[in-house]
């Protein structure tokens, strides 16, 4: 990595010393990926929150899957547990993504956030760094509710999807955590907190399809599912695990893919204006 | 020019109708250290956070190193090192990871980067605490970590906002120990800001004294003294910026602030 920069500012030699050059948007690699590694190493040494985040999906997986399944087989839907299996791996890297993001406002008011915001590194760098880190925590998150899964009964339709599912959670996990630093940068502290919780993560997960089949819902009902990104996020997924999709996968993975570049524009633009 | 770290000219910061800094000038040789006094809301902390590009100044003209902070952020912040008021280290990584991640964003290359980590934790005490993490800290071992990271770039000016608050004596003379030995023999320009009169008296080279956004005078702790007649820095500083509490102002003047940010849509809760 380092032969390729100059020791003393980090940047490629050739590109320093070419005139306005320098004034593009320029990712330092090793910044990215020092941030990146700070997020892993705190999410793996927080182990109460790894079990505690892990507990509503397990209740979610057990207690519906279990209890629900019965009736859900009898009116022909198949196999509960296999339906929703997806549902909560998807869930559970929303709430972990979303939180990472969300946990900027820690290292604002713990002033962390001013050490990284003096030093000599673009801010997008440092959205970028926090924003891969999060994400990959949440998918690591959601690995293990997939291992779960496995232990409550749920087997993959087939393994040779598996690559994909694991690229569709990477893909959620990416766009809530972008969101979730998008909302962090508008916000002082936590007491916003509750209400993201029942007004933004509660409806995203429950409109999403993540719990019930969203063929012939009323309108109203469909109309909100359509909206809610997450739903083509379960979905993809579904589609990756179980082989059965409301949508095609090419429009699932574009929407997301739409949704992740819109979030991440909004959370850089939102995080270069904050102000400490 | 050219023995001018610091320079600013008519600087001026406004939140909304308050002013917080009107219109201040001074300058700052190389190698010398240099006191901001006054009293809670002054401006202090809004002058440094202008000089080191946390904030935009409403008007003026700064330079640091030769750099405009408003024009060349980048440029600007590979000058300085700052330990600031608040902490600002992460507690749930080590000692030696919070070395790193600043060495790494300031582009120091691994092997200075491992020789400077031992080197500084070393000159600030702590090289047995090397891989334990921030939390378990004291008070007083976070400011030294906080000055050892604040060094890992070799910076030309280093800030110190308020370092000594809450800290013991001990403490606080053993950190006034290492910035002494850091301006003499490295020739650090220093660059700090404190409540505590007799730390200026004894550490600083030329003191400016704040009250209301303005310097109210400049010079050595003796040419204080002498100018308002007094005994010594403490009765200089109330000659000069009243007897009166300065509670009231500075709640008026966080509360300005943080109206001001409700209705700014960044920070709308």
């Amino acid at each position: 990595m380092m032969y390729f920069m100059s020791p003393r500012v980090g940047r490629p030699a050739l590109i320093y010393h070419l005139p306005y050059l320098h004034y593009l948007p320029y990712f330092p690699l090793s910044v990215i990926y020092i941030l990146w590694l700070r997020q892993i190493k705190r999410y793996l040494r927080s182990r109460a929150r790894i079990v505690g985040s892990l507990g509503q999906p397990v209740l979610f997986l057990f207690a519906l899957g279990f209890g629900l399944g019965p009736m859900f087989e009898k009116s022909g839907g198949g196999n509960y547990i296999e339906f929703i299996a997806p549902g909560v791996v998807a869930m559970s890297i929303l709430f972990t993504a979303i939180f990472s993001g969300i946990e900027m406002i820690w290292d604002r008011q713990f002033g962390f956030l001013k050490e990284t915001f003096v030093a000599p590194v673009p801010r997008l760098t440092i959205m970028v760094g926090r924003t891969l880190g999060g994400a990959t925590v949440a998918t690591l998150q959601g690995f293990i509710v997939f291992l779960i899964t496995l232990l409550a009964g749920f087997r993959p339709d087939s393994w040779a999807m598996l690559p994909l599912a694991f690229l569709c959670m990477f893909l959620i996990a990416l766009m809530f955590t972008a969101l979730g630093t998008a909302i962090a940068s508008t916000m002082e502290d936590m007491q916003g907190f509750q209400l993201i919780m029942n007004f933004l993560i509660m409806p995203l997960f429950f409109l999403s399809g993540a719990l019930f089949p969203i063929d012939n819902l009323p309108s109203v009902l469909a109309v909100l599912v359509r909206i809610d990104p997450l739903s083509y996020g379960v979905d993809a997924l579904r589609y990756s695990l179980i082989g059965v999709g409301h949508w095609p996968i090419a429009l699932s993975l574009g929407i997301l893919s739409g949704c992740l570049a819109v979030f991440m524009l909004a959370g850089s633009w939102l995080f270069s204006r904050i102000e400490l | 020019m050219s023995d001018l770290i610091i320079t600013a000219q008519k600087l001026t910061k406004k939140f909304g109708d308050f002013t917080a800094v009107n219109a201040i000038s001074f300058a700052v040789p190389r190698g010398e250290i240099f006191a901001f006094l006054g009293p809670n809301g002054a401006g202090k902390t809004t002058t440094i956070k202008m000089l080191t590009t946390l904030l935009h100044p409403t008007s003026g003209q700064l330079t640091i190193a030769g750099f405009d902070p408003v024009k060349d952020q980048a440029g600007a912040r590979r000058t300085f090192g700052i330990v600031f008021q608040d902490p600002s280290l992460d507690d749930e990584l080590t000692a030696k990871e919070n070395l790193e991640l600043h060495g790494v964003l300031y582009g120091v290359p691994r092997d200075v980067r491992e020789k400077r980590m031992t080197e500084l934790l070393g000159y600030v005490d702590l090289a047995d605490r090397t891989n334990d993490l921030v939390k378990h800290f004291s008070g007083g071992m976070k400011r030294r970590l906080e000055i050892a990271r604040s060094l890992m770039h070799h910076p030309q000016v280093l800030f110190l906002d308020e370092p000594t608050v809450g800290l013991d004596p001990q403490t606080r003379n053993k950190l006034w120990e290492y910035i002494r030995t850091l301006n003499t023999e490295e020739g650090m320009t220093v660059f700090m800001t404190t409540h505590y009169m007799e730390e200026a008296a004894k550490i600083a080279g030329r003191i400016a004294i704040m009250d209301h956004g303005n310097i109210v005078a400049l010079g050595t702790a003796e040419q204080l003294i002498a100018q308002t007649k007094t005994q010594n820095l403490e009765d200089a500083f109330l000659a000069l910026t009243g007897n009166a509490l300065r509670d009231q102002d500075a709640t008026n003047a966080d509360h300005m602030r943080s109206m001001q940010k409700m209705w700014r849509p960044t920070n709308r809760r």
